[in-house]
């Protein structure tokens, strides 16, 4: 840890200075008029309408982070359950990993306005959609992370009588673990973003309504000040993920060598 | 009174033989060490003796009772640590002990007895990661003995360490051996290991693999760390050497 903690620091600093930069050539290209003002606002508007409708904004966002969290909690609960059925048995496993690609090479866009059609403009086919979106990664992570498992500690454990249960529960779910975090990560941004795509269609409430509302007004620096807030709240749930992940793995932190036979 | 006795053992894979006619006998308190060269089948008759394989014709014995094919009477150490990553030492050692079912906190207290006389102390709440190969290696051995209490087997458990750690770890097993009892049936290609260690020696040869003789160490234990230094040793080598 204390080795690690100057290059944090070292790497800080470009870090910054990109995210800087950026926003500085943005700031002068808008200022400069070489695009029109109406078509990209200054990053200053932006902030100037981010604080302007905070009380709305805030609002949507709370359904939107509802509909999310939701939806990759039912999420994490399929997933985890397709994932220990297909490793438990082969059959299952041969028969349905197939279907689990191909249900994702259908766009969430295009099942959206079917869902709707379906289940209305209340929160259900929402709910669906981010579902859909998000137990895959989830599914797929762990199904790797339980086919991995070291062979050699499986015949161990086996030589020690242990159950079918009982090697899924020492051995193989803390296996699967790294490789869950890693489905979890892209599973919490897709749900934010399946939430916003899922409002787009229809709904009384959420960042997603409120994103097609300003739209339609051409209101461009509220339309950048809510994307600025969706990439900002999948950050967090990110960053929520990868703190769960921290404390979950604690071991992960730990790999000096200080003891000698 | 012998504990593990292997009778006449036959198992070939694909029609080509890989053991024949090995039959082996392990008695209360000594280590019988295995001796053969890469290829003849060393480690088919460790799953064998484990349990995960079965043998063709033939039958394993514990304490007169057979256990051909039975998994989970014996267990064994390889020369990987197979510690999980995931637990500290303390957890990963009591591991078989909660295989039994014994509740997480009475596992822990009864394999934190043991942490001192293996020259642990002080890993309990480390994780693998942490700690040194040879250190893996004594923890690997702790959880090894406390899942038979009295009847290991031994695969290569210390030929992945340096010669240093090695021959370090080496009077450490001595010294272990002296305080606890420990029946070791254990597998190596190394010779030098094989005469400072064991009691009797079977030298295991050809193709399929056969046991060409057995040879009684008389060394009285402990042994004095020199012992590999002595004519006597060299005689055991050159011995061994001409049967391989």
């Amino acid at each position: 840890m204390i080795k690690r903690l100057p290059s944090i620091i070292k790497h800080k600093g470009p870090d910054l200075l990109g995210i800087g930069g950026l926003l500085l050539l943005w700031q002068l290209i808008a200022a400069s008029g070489l695009v029109p003002r109406y078509m990209l606002p200054t990053p200053k508007a932006v902030v100037l309408a981010l604080i302007e409708d905070r009380a709305l904004l805030w609002e949507h966002s709370l359904v939107t982070l509802q509909e999310a969290m939701l939806g990759l909690l039912i999420g994490i609960l399929i997933g985890y359950l397709f994932a220990l059925l297909m490793d438990r048995f082969e059959g299952l496993y041969r028969a349905f990993y197939p279907l689990l690609i191909l249900s994702q090479t259908v766009p969430t866009v295009a099942i959206a306005p079917l869902l709707v059609l379906w289940f209305g403009f209340e929160m259900t086919p929402k709910i669906i959609l981010i579902v859909i979106a998000t137990f895959f990664p989830i599914t797929v992570g762990l199904l790797d992370g339980f086919r991995h498992a070291d062979e050699d500690a499986i015949g161990l454990m086996r030589a020690m009588g242990a159950s079918r249960g009982q090697i899924f529960w020492h051995l193989k779910a803390p296996s699967a673990l790294p490789r869950f975090f890693s489905g979890l990560r892209i599973a919490a941004a897709y749900s934010v973003v399946g939430a916003v795509i899922s409002e787009w269609l229809g709904g009384f409430a959420g960042l997603g309504v409120y994103m097609t509302r300003v739209r339609k007004a051409f209101a461009f620096d509220k339309m950048f000040a809510v994307i600025f807030l969706i990439a900002v709240l999948s950050l967090a749930l990110m960053g929520v993920v990868a703190l769960l992940e921290r404390k979950c793995m604690p071991y992960r932190d730990k790999g000096d060598k200080n003891e000698t036979l | 009174m012998k504990r593990l006795e292997i009778k006449n053992i036959y198992k070939s894979f694909d029609g080509k033989g890989v053991l024949e006619d090995v039959s082996l006998t392990l008695s209360e308190g000594e280590l019988v060490c295995l001796l053969g060269i890469s290829g003849s089948g060393k480690t088919t008759l460790f799953n064998i003796i484990a349990g995960l394989t079965l043998p063709d014709a033939g039958q394993v014995l514990l304490d007169g009772e057979e256990i051909t094919g039975k998994p989970g009477r014996i267990s064994y150490m390889l020369q990987k640590d197979l510690l999980f990553p995931f637990r500290t030492i303390e957890d990963n050692v009591a591991l078989p002990l909660r295989l039994k079912g014994m509740g997480k906190k009475e596992a822990r207290r009864k394999a934190g007895e043991l942490f001192e006389a293996f020259g642990l102390d002080g890993t309990q709440k480390k994780y693998p990661a942490q700690l040194s190969g040879g250190m893996r290696q004594r923890a690997a051995l702790l959880r090894t003995y406390l899942f038979s209490g009295e009847v290991a087997l031994l695969d290569e458990p210390f030929s992945a360490l340096d010669t240093i750690t090695k021959s370090a770890i080496h009077q450490w097993y001595l010294r272990v051996m002296e305080r606890i009892r420990l029946s070791t049936f254990f597998i190596t290609h190394d010779i030098d290991e094989a005469i400072l260690l064991s009691d009797r020696i079977y030298l295991l040869s050809g193709q399929p693999g056969r046991i060409v003789d057995e040879i009684v160490i008389e060394e009285p234990k402990p042994r004095p760390a020199d012992f590999n230094l002595t004519e006597e040793f060299l005689s055991y080598k050159k011995k061994i050497l001409e049967k391989l």
